[in-house]
């Protein structure tokens, strides 16, 4: 059932995909932190159309699969533009889209955790609205939601085999041409899923390490109401 | 009863008149009901109680008084089982509290133990611990219907015959979220009294309160000490209603007992510094 | 404008019916798996804890894809072989009940501790405590959460076109296949069900969660 000779030739084939599931990870989770605060700020804008449509667009994305909307951007988006892009790059944009969502309400939170008085105060300094964003909301709203956002990263991670349904080569579909090859099914799946549990665990292990040490001492008080 | 409130909880006739008044019997002929002895309690590093003794006598009402961080509150909780002493020992009508015998050795208690003596006492809380999903009604008999194993008529009649005794027999089906503090505290208490507890304690049931709403739960309070029956153990921060109530006055400071007696003694007569100092604030 | 594809709606239809399955049942394996881990995380004994934490830990650390395709295609080499249907429940309720676990858990944490003595001080039993007072307020708590939780359920039955079960996501492939100049249009509709169904979970949480709080 086991065969240690076989679990060896496959290693490096497996550790190269792993290595394509890490960068769709990474660039899918950094094209999410954008779009999240592009949707976060958005949402509080003083236009309502623009926040009711974001709003409206973070519901839909949130409320449907990562996977059809991966069949749509790949198959559908061909035929109604004139873009068709490789599937590695469909597949960062769907991450980046379906998991922005995420981050904007991770965003809002700590952004709606931020006292009002620091609006009130960036208004009576005259501060612009960018300058207001910049210098003095974001760097309080963003560090409380780092470790929400490092688990988010995670979740990402674990969500790259989605990827191969648009033919992305990455971890878990390197272990099925494998096992299909070599007719071997046992040890590619384990390994495969043995990779992700251990990643993930130590993961999100540092999180929480991260999180004991910095979040003893950090509170961010500049009085005022919340 | 609520037409005391109107007038002001606090009675003008000397205590010790009133004590005579009431035919209430000296609590020096009566047995101890709860005694503290030797009793220690850290948190961690922090000694909270330092070494105390104390006897509460049947249908005593003790005051403790004192700063904060003295330990009275801890003292209360011990005895109703919500902490336990670091050392030494509390004993409920003769009884450990904590320790049990098993084959002959004396071991900590278990559940079943605490539950059995845990029935002679009763707590008010600072914060009322109202259950909020609960009617006022459902709130008063739910420890009787569960724990005395009463009928449901039987102890919706204790109930609301209870809740008349607080004043609040028309709020029956009434929700927590919709009563005010005063009333909230009330409702407590017609809980916890309907278990018929040998002694209670009276946790700072005040201190949460806004002042309109203090009178008519220390006329409430007042009320119930009418019990020859029941211990009544006040820790508490109102020195006037302190003064009427009790038969004693227990001072505490660091953690330790430093004055006790009557009213009089305390209030008119402090003898030590400590006793002086704090009185300043008050009087 | 005709649409042809539309004659295909029955396998849509089909494909729903699989769809809804699959999320009943699994949400029964998770709702289940959560009450019992989320109890036991609190227990008084260190090795039902431990348990209950290490079933957490680790199924919340599988990707649910990579589990449902081992259970399905890897299990049967240890002796095991479950029909597509039992394997999606099985892994989809084990990753999920992992996550329901944790909300069962910070829920019951979250009632503030005046409670637990309020009921001690009464001289309820321990478990009178939790039945009476903790749990129906804790449950209220729960609700919220619960509901995404599930609409997170209902969107991972869609990896079951891995395991080639015939739910909507593949049906609307077939369909796709053999109407492939409407591309737009069927994974469009099937994202507007998804949608609808996920509204539908939404809606009856809130208006559940009304219903448990109105004592509020």
């Amino acid at each position: 059932m086991w065969n240690w000779d076989y679990v060896n030739d496959l290693l490096p084939s497996l550790l190269k995909a792993f290595g394509v599931t890490l960068g769709a990870t990474i660039a899918g989770f950094l094209l999410s932190i954008v779009i999240g605060l592009v949707f976060a700020v958005a949402a509080r804008s003083s236009i309502g159309p623009v926040r009711w449509i974001v709003r409206a667009v973070v519901e839909f994305i949130r409320s449907t699969p990562l996977l059809v909307q991966l069949f749509f951007l790949y198959f559908s988006l061909p035929m109604l533009t004139p873009f068709a892009m490789p599937a590695f790059i469909t597949g960062i944009i769907g991450l980046g889209l379906h998991y922005g969502t995420y981050m904007s309400e991770v965003f809002r939170s700590g952004i709606d955790a931020v006292p009002t008085g620091q609006w009130e105060a960036s208004t009576a300094l005259h501060l612009s609205k960018r300058k207001t964003w910049l210098s003095v909301i974001l760097p309080q709203a963003l560090p409380p939601v780092i470790p929400v956002m490092g688990n988010y990263l995670i979740v990402i991670f674990k969500e790259t085999p989605t990827l191969s349904a648009i033919t992305v080569v990455e971890l878990l579909l390197t272990a099925k041409s494998e096992a299909s090859i070599t007719y071997r099914v046992f040890e590619p799946y384990t390994l495969a899923g043995l990779l992700f549990l251990v990643t993930s665990l130590l993961f999100s292990f540092g999180i929480r390490l991260l999180e004991r040490r910095y979040f003893g001492t950090k509170q961010l008080t500049g009085g005022g109401k919340r | 009863m609520i037409a005391e409130a109107q007038r002001g909880p606090y009675s003008e006739e000397e205590p010790s008149i009133r004590l005579e008044k009431l035919g209430r019997q000296q609590p020096a002929k009566r047995k101890p009901i709860v005694r503290y002895q030797s009793i220690h309690k850290s948190f961690g590093e922090l000694e909270v109680i330092n070494g105390i003794d104390l006897d509460i006598f049947s249908g005593e009402k003790i005051a403790l008084i004192g700063p904060s961080g003295s330990g009275k509150t801890t003292l209360g909780r011990m005895l109703m089982t919500l902490e336990e002493p670091t050392s030494g020992s509390i004993l409920i009508d003769d009884e450990p509290l904590w320790q049990m015998e098993r084959k002959g050795k004396i071991v900590r208690a278990n559940e079943k133990h605490l539950h059995r003596i845990r029935s002679k006492i009763g707590m008010v809380f600072q914060h009322f611990n109202l259950f909020p999903h609960m009617s006022v009604l459902k709130n008063v008999t739910l420890a009787p219907r569960s724990v005395l194993q009463l009928s449901k008529e039987e102890a919706e009649e204790r109930a609301v015959e209870m809740l008349r005794k607080v004043g609040l027999e028309q709020k029956l089906h009434d929700f927590p979220a919709q009563l005010s503090g005063g009333q909230k505290q009330r409702v407590a208490i017609a809980r916890a009294l309907v278990m018929q507890p040998k002694v209670m304690v009276f946790d700072e049931v005040t201190s949460a309160l806004d002042p309109e709403l203090v009178g008519e739960v220390l006329t409430v309070i007042k009320d119930i000490a009418e019990d020859d029956d029941m211990a009544m153990l006040l820790i508490t921060h109102e020195m006037e209603f302190a003064r009427e109530v009790a038969d004693r006055i227990v001072f505490g400071a660091e953690g330790r007992i430093v004055e006790q007696g009557t009213p009089e003694q305390l209030f008119e007569n402090p003898q030590s510094d400590r006793l002086k100092s704090f009185l300043q604030r008050f009087l | 404008m005709n649409a042809p594809w539309l004659e295909s709606l029955p396998l849509l239809a089909d494909g729903l019916l699989i769809t809804l399955q699959v999320t009943l049942l699994a949400s029964l394996v998770a709702l289940l798996l959560a009450a019992a881990a989320g109890l036991a995380r609190l227990s008084r004994y260190a090795i039902i804890r431990g348990i209950a934490t290490g079933y957490v830990e680790l199924f919340r650390s599988c990707s649910l894809l990579v589990l449902l395709f081992w259970v399905y295609f890897a299990l049967p080499f240890l002796g095991i072989e479950l029909s597509k249907v039992t394997a999606a429940v099985l892994a989809i309720g084990l990753n999920i009940g992992a996550y329901g676990a944790e909300i069962v858990r910070s829920s019951i944490k979250a009632i503030p501790s005046g409670q637990h003595e309020a009921g001690i001080a009464l001289n309820l039993s321990p478990n009178e405590r939790m039945l009476r007072i903790i749990l129906p307020q804790a449950a209220a708590r729960m609700l919220p959460p619960f509901g995404n939780l599930l609409i997170e359920l209902l969107k991972s039955t869609s990896l079951v076109y891995f395991i080639t079960l015939s739910d909507l996501t593949y049906e609307a492939m077939v369909i796709r296949n053999n109407y492939y100049t409407w591309t737009p249009q069927i994974f469009g509709s099937l994202l507007i069900i998804y949608f609808i169904l996920s509204s539908c979970v939404f809606v009856t949480f809130r208006l559940l969660e009304r219903k448990l709080t109105a004592w509020r």
